[in-house]
């Protein structure tokens, strides 16, 4: 029968379900690539509108920022980068850290760090696009 | 060498996030805020970390799309596996250069 073996313990609901042991299934690995797949036209943008602003003035850097498009691709930008980020980082401790406590410390820190910088970084966009 | 190199680069991105949102809350708190983020990133350190934060995600991201290839399943014989290396610590040696001359050229301008 297609999906059984003897070395197959999981009940059938547990394959059914394709979870696994971190109840997670693939999900991690799929939120890193589309946020990848994300950053890839939006980080050249980065790079290439940066470049172009380059030694401006507050006034002009203020309202370029604050155009709708620009605070649109900057909104983009710091939500895929901080879910990426922290996506990553959290399978470098897991790789990296081995005391238990310490890891999931780190990895809360971690989260709990990118979820105040992001929203830090929206708000900031949102404040220039609509005016203090 | 290079697979430790993708983690060191997104390790040293994520830090590195911070001058961006220190950068863009700078712009929303005002002239002086802006002033004060703008001379730290144009000093000698500031520049430095610039360029590094450049190189640092032009190698990511050149990596990243070998990954995302891998992923779909592409590229895995050992000689394109090489190649497709190069080309990637290339293509970030080289779009670093064309930012900066680029970036340069905007000061000078």
């Amino acid at each position: 029968m297609a999906g059984k073996s003897a070395s197959d313990l999981r009940t059938p609901l547990g394959r059914a379900r394709g979870l696994g042991s971190a109840k997670d299934g693939t999900h991690h690995w799929w939120a890193q690539r589309l946020t990848a797949i994300a950053l890839v036209p939006l980080t050249v943008w980065f790079v290439a509108a940066l470049v172009a602003h380059a030694g401006g003035d507050h006034a002009t850097v203020a309202a370029w920022i604050g155009s709708p498009f620009t605070a649109l691709m900057f909104i983009l930008l710091i939500v895929a980068t901080f879910h990426h980020a922290q996506l990553g980082l959290q399978v470098v401790i897991e790789d990296y850290v081995h005391a238990e406590a310490g890891k999931v410390a780190l990895i809360i820190l971690v989260k709990f760090a990118a979820a105040v910088l992001g929203l830090a970084s929206v708000l900031a966009v949102l404040r220039l696009t609509f005016g203090a | 060498m290079l697979s430790i190199l993708h983690r060191l680069t997104g390790v040293a991105l994520a830090v590195g996030t911070l001058l961006l949102v220190w950068w863009l809350v700078a712009a929303a708190a005002g002239p002086d805020a802006f002033a004060t983020a703008q001379a730290f990133l144009s000093s000698f350190i500031g520049l430095l970390l610039l360029f590094g934060w450049t190189f640092a995600l032009f190698y990511h991201l050149a990596n990243g799309i070998r990954h995302l290839a891998w992923d779909a399943g592409w590229g895995f014989e050992l000689g394109q596996v090489y190649a497709s290396g190069w080309v990637a610590l290339a293509a970030a040696a080289a779009l670093t250069a064309v930012s900066w001359i680029a970036g340069f050229a905007m000061m000078g301008a």
